[in-house]
């Protein structure tokens, strides 16, 4: 009675429509951008999380193209055994294997398998899509939630401004294991996106893009407002876009015309609410300098 | 080696070795843990040596072990991991999801105690851990068992009927660091036993597909279902095969079970892996004095044999069950299991189970001898033999 079977793209994409993102959702959208700049020669294992969820509810997928979905934290693990397997049975050439998850299931819980897997040089790209907290589970803070961020367990109170760290540097760890290319790119920069997602499949070894995508929900901003949220974080200065390889920065998006405050990124997001009531200028300081740090840093803008 | 079929003496680490290269896997993923660390390193020896064609994982866990062999069956690959105790039950989560994915790795489960206390010695807490993970379990009685158990667990895990993983619980340092002679198939055997691996799907962009679904209620109980159902059918693949395995090789260790000298026996010990052994000599001791006492060896404790045991048994008068491991706060795993098995059952025999042999404590004459004469007197439900008072003084 429910037959999974192949059927044609839509619209060419391929990741279809039809499954239960919310409206607005930065990671489904980053999503069919990343598949297809990729193309259909690929193998994707999934993390546990909110893609995974969204697109595979038996019996309906949107995967065009070979996937798998095992566990929260064993997916750059999954996709060494496909890459070996791959390689073991003389198919290396029929595809991309692809893992990729949420910053949870890569930066926190699967981040010892995301090492691991690097660490042993496995012909994968790894994509984080960095939504910047639990949104699956309900917007817990994660290890790549930002700086005064408010979520459900690092919430704002009467004597807390919401999470008290700054965001794990994923692509710096990663690019410090050797790895040949790191990428961070936005869903806001599409075009940005594609060029790195086709120049990462193009490399031999592990490769590691992290996505900043928008979530409406958790960060609570307008359904229609996700990229321009998206840009504003990379306007700002908070959300540097670069690549490295082998270790070395090669390339940074330039802020133009120049550097936005980041009230303009912060304001439109519930997340952020609480550092617009008096008592928080300081706060707001404390983030300006993150985004000023950030623009030194990766020279994003020389004014 | 592999021309002339011969016995050889080998470490059970080696021979497992030897059984798991003769069956051509392509992917190997394992972390080193005490005492697995032989099989794993012979095996990295074979491949470093050509002698294997194997890509071969050196992973960062034994989650990830597990993992990168779930991946590479579903890319279509034969498969194999190796693990004991901790790693074991750190793969427990992914040991679920494998076999809920159908797909048919094969394990070697070395059995240890585990922590706390630590130990490194043997008892099988640790695999029974993943009773209800839909992993088809069976446990080598020696070295020779071992090796042909390997060759028969691929067939078993492979075969459309069954495509389930397959553990196979080996007694740690008692058989993976003890030299046995065993008796050595050629590769031209083993390939004509086991045909390469047929998956009936994996991933590949010539036929996509979605593997690892979300479901919904409507949906998850028949999916549940079909694995049961998946166990259900192993029993029939288990016998077949290791009749397919007596012509082939010559050599008949049990299917579900094996029994000796039960036929006319008013006693019978029950065990599983290698204190089988010891129960096999002692019995015939006692056969010896006129006794009449045989010796079940459950041979698979997944899917369970609950007809075969109860054919095999249910003429004694007392069955005693010998086990390395506890249910705590219950009683011996196995017991627990053997008494299901008579439940509602004409003539069952009285009952008794002991507890024996935790963290690598020798099982000894003596031990046996005294169970035998505690369950004579009177039934236990969950009796430790060979405690130490003076170690069990109340804080």
């Amino acid at each position: 009675m429910y037959q999974i079977g192949v059927s044609q793209p839509y619209n060419n994409n391929l990741f279809a429509p039809g499954h239960t993102a919310c409206a607005g959702c930065g990671q489904s959208l980053a999503a069919r951008l990343v598949l297809n700049a990729l193309g259909p020669n690929v193998i994707v294992a999934n993390a546990t999380g909110c893609l995974e969820v969204f697109s595979s509810n038996f019996p309906q997928s949107s995967w065009e193209v070979p996937w798998i979905h095992s566990l929260f934290e064993n997916t750059p693990a999954v996709a060494s055994g496909i890459e070996a397997a791959l390689k073991a049975l003389g198919r290396e050439d029929e595809a991309i294997v692809v893992a990729q998850g949420g910053d949870g299931g890569f930066a926190d819980i699967g981040f010892g398998a995301l090492s691991g897997a690097i660490e042993r040089g496995h012909n994968i790209l790894f994509i984080v899509y960095d939504n910047e907290a639990y949104m699956n589970t309900g917007v817990q803070r994660s290890g790549l939630t930002p700086f005064d961020a408010s979520t459900t367990t690092s919430p704002a109170g009467g004597c807390s401004f919401g999470n008290p760290t700054d965001k794990k540097p994923v692509a710096q760890i990663v690019a410090a294991h050797g790895a040949p290319y790191v990428a961070v790119t936005s869903v806001g920069y599409y075009r940005d996106l594609e060029r790195k997602v086709q120049k990462a499949a193009g490399i031999k070894g592990p490769k590691f893009l992290q996505i900043h995508v928008p979530c409406p929900l958790g960060w609570g901003h307008d359904t229609s407002l996700t990229i321009k949220i998206a840009r504003l974080a990379v306007q700002t200065g908070l959300y540097p876009l670069f690549e490295m390889e082998n270790g070395e920065i090669t390339s940074v998006v330039k802020i133009t015309p120049k550097p936005r405050p980041v009230e303009d990124y912060l304001k439109p997001q519930a997340r952020f609410r609480h550092l617009f009531k008096p008592g928080a200028e300081e706060e707001l300081k404390k983030i300006q300098a993150i985004a000023d740090e950030n623009i030194r840093r990766y020279k994003l803008y020389e004014g | 080696m592999d021309q002339v079929r011969k016995t050889v003496v080998l470490e059970g680490s080696r021979g497992v070795a030897e059984a798991v290269r003769l069956c051509r896997p392509n992917v190997i993923a394992a972390y080193p843990i005490t005492p697995q660390t032989h099989i794993v390193e012979n095996l990295s020896q074979m491949v470093a040596d050509g002698l294997l064609k194997a890509e071969n994982i050196r992973v960062e866990s034994e989650h990830s072990a597990a993992s990168a062999v779930l991946g590479a069956s579903a890319a279509g690959a034969r498969a194999y991991t190796a693990t004991t105790s901790q790693g074991f039950l750190l793969m427990l989560e992914v040991l679920y999801n494998m076999a809920g994915l159908r797909l048919p790795v094969v394990l070697t489960a070395v059995n240890r105690g585990i922590s706390a206390p630590l130990t490194i010695h043997n008892d099988i807490q640790d695999s029974l851990a993943a009773r209800d993970t839909g992993f088809v379990q069976l446990y080598a009685e020696d070295n020779q068992e071992a090796l042909d158990m390997h060759i028969q667990a691929f067939k078993i895990a492979e075969d459309h009927r069954v495509l389930l993983p397959v553990l196979i619980g080996m007694d740690g340092f008692i058989l993976t660091h003890s030299f046995e002679p065993v008796s050595l198939p050629t590769q031209e055997e083993v390939d004509e036993f086991l045909p390469p691996y047929k998956p009936v799907f994996y991933l590949t962009p010539k036929a996509p597909l979605t593997m690892g679904t979300k479901t919904d209620p409507e949906f998850y109980t028949e999916a549940r279902y079909m694995l049961h159902k998946a166990q259900q059918n192993a029993r029939q693949v288990i016998v077949e095969v290791a009749q397919e395995f007596k012509e082939k090789f010559g050599r008949f260790s049990g299917d579900l079970i094996d029994t000796y000298l039960t036929e006319d026996a008013e006693i019978i010990f029950v065990s599983m892996g290698s204190l089988v052994s010891n129960l096999r000599a002692i019995a015939q001791e006692l056969r010896q004095e006129g006794k009449k006492v045989g010796v079940l060896k459950i041979r698979a404790f997944r899917p369970f044999p609950f007809e075969e045991i109860v054919r095999a048994i249910s003429g004694a008068k007392i069955v005693i069950v010998m086990e390395k491991d506890i249910s705590l706060g219950a009683t011996g795993v196995l017991a627990q299991e053997i008494r299901a098995a008579f439940y509602g059952k004409a003539n069952v025999p009285r009952l008794s189970g002991f507890v024996v042999g935790l963290g690598g404590r020798d099982v000894t004459r003596e031990t046996v001898l005294k169970g035998l004469r505690l369950a004579q007197e009177s039934d236990h439900l969950c009796t430790f033999l060979d405690l130490n008072p003076e170690l069990l003084e109340e804080v």
